[in-house]
């Protein structure tokens, strides 16, 4: 009896997961995600202000979201956007994050990365070994931008 | 084959348990979208219409109930290092029916009932408590016991902005300048709340106003005196401005003019506590006589509004409101936290929006500041209380001693220097090197007071050399 309908049950349930979350998926516009359109980063209230200073910084016209926030390679791309995509919709809808915003040591490592693979001429000639030290946004931090 | 099936069932039961489990996430998030799509789509519901006559906060409420919510939570008592409040147990008593108090500042440091011999504060001054409880405190306050106040102190002890129109029929100044001259029972009966939502903001707009003649017309003096003629501060201050002259309204430095009562912001001659004092010394206005020396004294009361002018955060555009009521989220939205408290109970919202250092390292600036600041306030109120303490000998001895005159006055201003860092609520956080400056000025005033006692005329440096700064300079926040 029990080995006729437990298979089907869990079939179900599986069917249920899949199918709400393409639901969710399209419905949060979870797809949008995959591009390089900063405005979609926006998606969530909560990266209004964020989406508005960068407006009005200098890094506008030279990097989007994606240039500073995501690796430079194909997988590393895709990894941290799946990785942050889970995290977002763990921590906002638990609400148990910190307010102001602020970057976690492994996407602090991304955005370092991204300023070295643009600046990295520059930044060869003053990088004396010292790179746990001190990074590009302990003293660049308005480049980006910068909320108030 | 019976073991092989077990282990498949127990798989199997373990996938419907994950499949349930991230089920259960996926609605929670669904919901969670679906929620904040609908807290932005309309961010404010009009279910009742405000307008000019309703005090009642519960009311505003009803429009505006997450920033209500938090107004509400000015009853917390919670103590930081130097303020704050932590609700103490009291057995309450006919004239006094709070079952729960701040503690007493005169307990925790005995000093300032001699420092304050004469005057009904060396009766009873206890920390201040949140908003809530400016009223209740007020009224059952000791001070009421031993002294007749007037009814001036409703000013900013209550909501007092409908209660004046009503007095003066439609005239905000001419209702306060009647309730001034009235005895403080007859005029709190005039009062229902503490500050209420309709003593900041427009009813119509929501915008911030200023609805205290106090301040009205000090920062008006206050202008004319830097050379701007007439100066309206509800039609000429800009939104950060108010967003910091709303909180200036009472958390400054005041008198009662004349038999009148008249409440007065002495800032006709500029707002650091030299020129307030300049300004007291000229117009010879006495709060009390010292009952050990016999000196014209001044009480200092809490000049928070006029030290914050004198600091740094000042000078970068930061209002009172950027750190005591930072912004926060609630869901979709973005609001200014209404409960009004420390910063330090709040480190994260109301200091990290632009320091990126962490809490801990923030606090410890803090309490440095702090701690040393402190510790020249105990070094001034003692020149202070020594000084005093010897003119009360030299007169017990000589009544007619012709040093004692000159001795008192300095004791006075001493006195009045001391108050202003002591009475301050932000232990010299909001202008440190101001505080530490007006601390070693009194300091400076009481060694040359024991000269004065001596007869000796010992050279007074010459006062403030660094120019004080301007009501909000004009800097906007956020720059480097």
């Amino acid at each position: 009896m029990v080995r006729r309908w437990l298979p089907l049950a869990v079939v179900l349930l599986v069917g249920v997961v899949v199918g709400l979350g393409a639901f969710t998926f399209v419905y949060a516009k979870g797809y949008s995600y995959l591009s390089n359109d900063p405005s979609v980063c926006a998606n969530c209230h909560i990266m209004d202000e964020h989406y508005a200073a960068w407006m009005k910084s200098s890094h506008k016209t030279v990097a989007t979201c994606n240039d500073c926030h995501t690796p430079h390679t194909a997988l590393g791309k895709y990894y941290v956007k799946a990785r942050n995509g889970f995290w977002h919709s763990f921590y906002f809808t638990t609400g148990t994050f910190p307010y102001p915003l602020r970057i976690t040591p492994p996407n602090h490592d991304v955005v370092e990365d991204a300023c070295r693979y643009c600046h990295e001429p520059i930044v060869e000639s003053i990088d004396h070994d010292v790179t746990d030290a001190i990074t590009c946004t302990r003293c660049h931090r308005y480049v980006g931008h910068w909320v108030r | 084959m019976r073991e092989g099936s077990m282990r498949r069932g127990g798989w199997l039961v373990v996938a419907a348990v994950a499949a349930a489990v991230v089920t259960l996430g996926l609605a929670a998030l669904l919901t969670n979208i679906f929620e904040r799509r609908q807290e932005a789509r309309n961010p404010f519901y009009r279910v009742v219409e405000l307008n000019d006559t309703i005090t009642d906060p519960a009311v505003w409420g009803r429009n505006f109930p997450l920033q209500y919510d938090a107004y509400l939570r000015t009853v917390d008592m919670t103590r930081t290092r130097y303020g704050g409040s932590e609700a103490l147990p009291r057995q309450p008593t006919e004239t006094d029916p709070r079952e729960e108090v701040s503690f007493s500042r005169l307990e925790h440091d005995p000093r300032l009932r001699e420092f304050w011999a004469g005057y009904a504060f060396a009766e009873d001054f206890r920390e201040e408590r949140g908003h809530a409880y400016m009223l209740s405190d007020q009224i059952f306050t000791e001070r009421q016991q031993v002294a007749q106040q007037p009814g001036t102190c409703l000013h900013c002890h209550a909501s007092v902005y409908v209660p004046y129109k009503k007095l003066g029929e439609g005239d905000l100044m001419a209702g306060w300048e009647a309730a001034n001259q009235m005895p403080y029972f007859e005029a709190a009966a005039l009062a229902e709340h503490p500050v209420a939502c309709i003593d900041c903001h427009d009813p119509e707009t929501m915008q911030l106003r200023v609805t205290r003649p106090g301040f009205i017309n000090g920062i008006q003096a206050l202008r004319a005196f830097e050379g701007v003629d007439d100066y309206d501060v509800n039609q000429d201050a800009t939104r950060q401005e108010m967003r910091t002259f709303v909180c200036g309204q009472c958390h400054v430095e005041y008198y009662f003019q004349g038999p009148e009562k008249r409440l007065v912001y002495p800032w006709a001659k500029g707002l650091s506590a030299d020129s307030i004092l300049a300004y007291y010394q000229e117009n010879g206005h006495t709060d009390w006589t010292h009952a050990i020396s016999g000196a014209s004294a001044l009480k200092a009361q809490h000049p928070e509004f006029e030290l914050y002018n004198q600091g740094i955060h000042a000078r970068s555009g930061v209002a009172c409101a950027d750190c005591h009521m930072p912004f926060k989220r609630e869901g979709a939205m973005k609001i200014s936290d209404h409960w009004v408290r420390s910063p330090v109970l709040n480190i994260s919202n109301a200091c990290q929006t632009c320091h990126t250092q962490d809490g801990e390292e923030l606090r410890a600036r803090v309490n440095q500041i702090q701690d040393r600041t402190y510790e020249m306030r105990n070094v001034a109120i003692d020149a202070t209380l020594q000084l005093t303490r010897a003119i009360g000998e030299a007169a017990a001895a000589d009544s007619a001693n012709p040093n004692l005159a000159a001795a008192r006055d300095y004791q006075r201003r001493a006195q009045f220097l001391t108050d202003f860092i002591e009475a301050e609520n932000s232990m010299g956080f909001h202008a440190p090197q101001e505080a530490m400056r007006i601390l070693g000025n009194a300091v400076n005033l009481a060694r040359i007071g024991h000269g004065a006692l001596r007869g000796e005329r010992l050279a007074e440096t010459a006062a403030q050399v660094a120019p004080e700064q301007t009501v909000s300079p004009g800097r906007e926040p956020g720059g480097d």
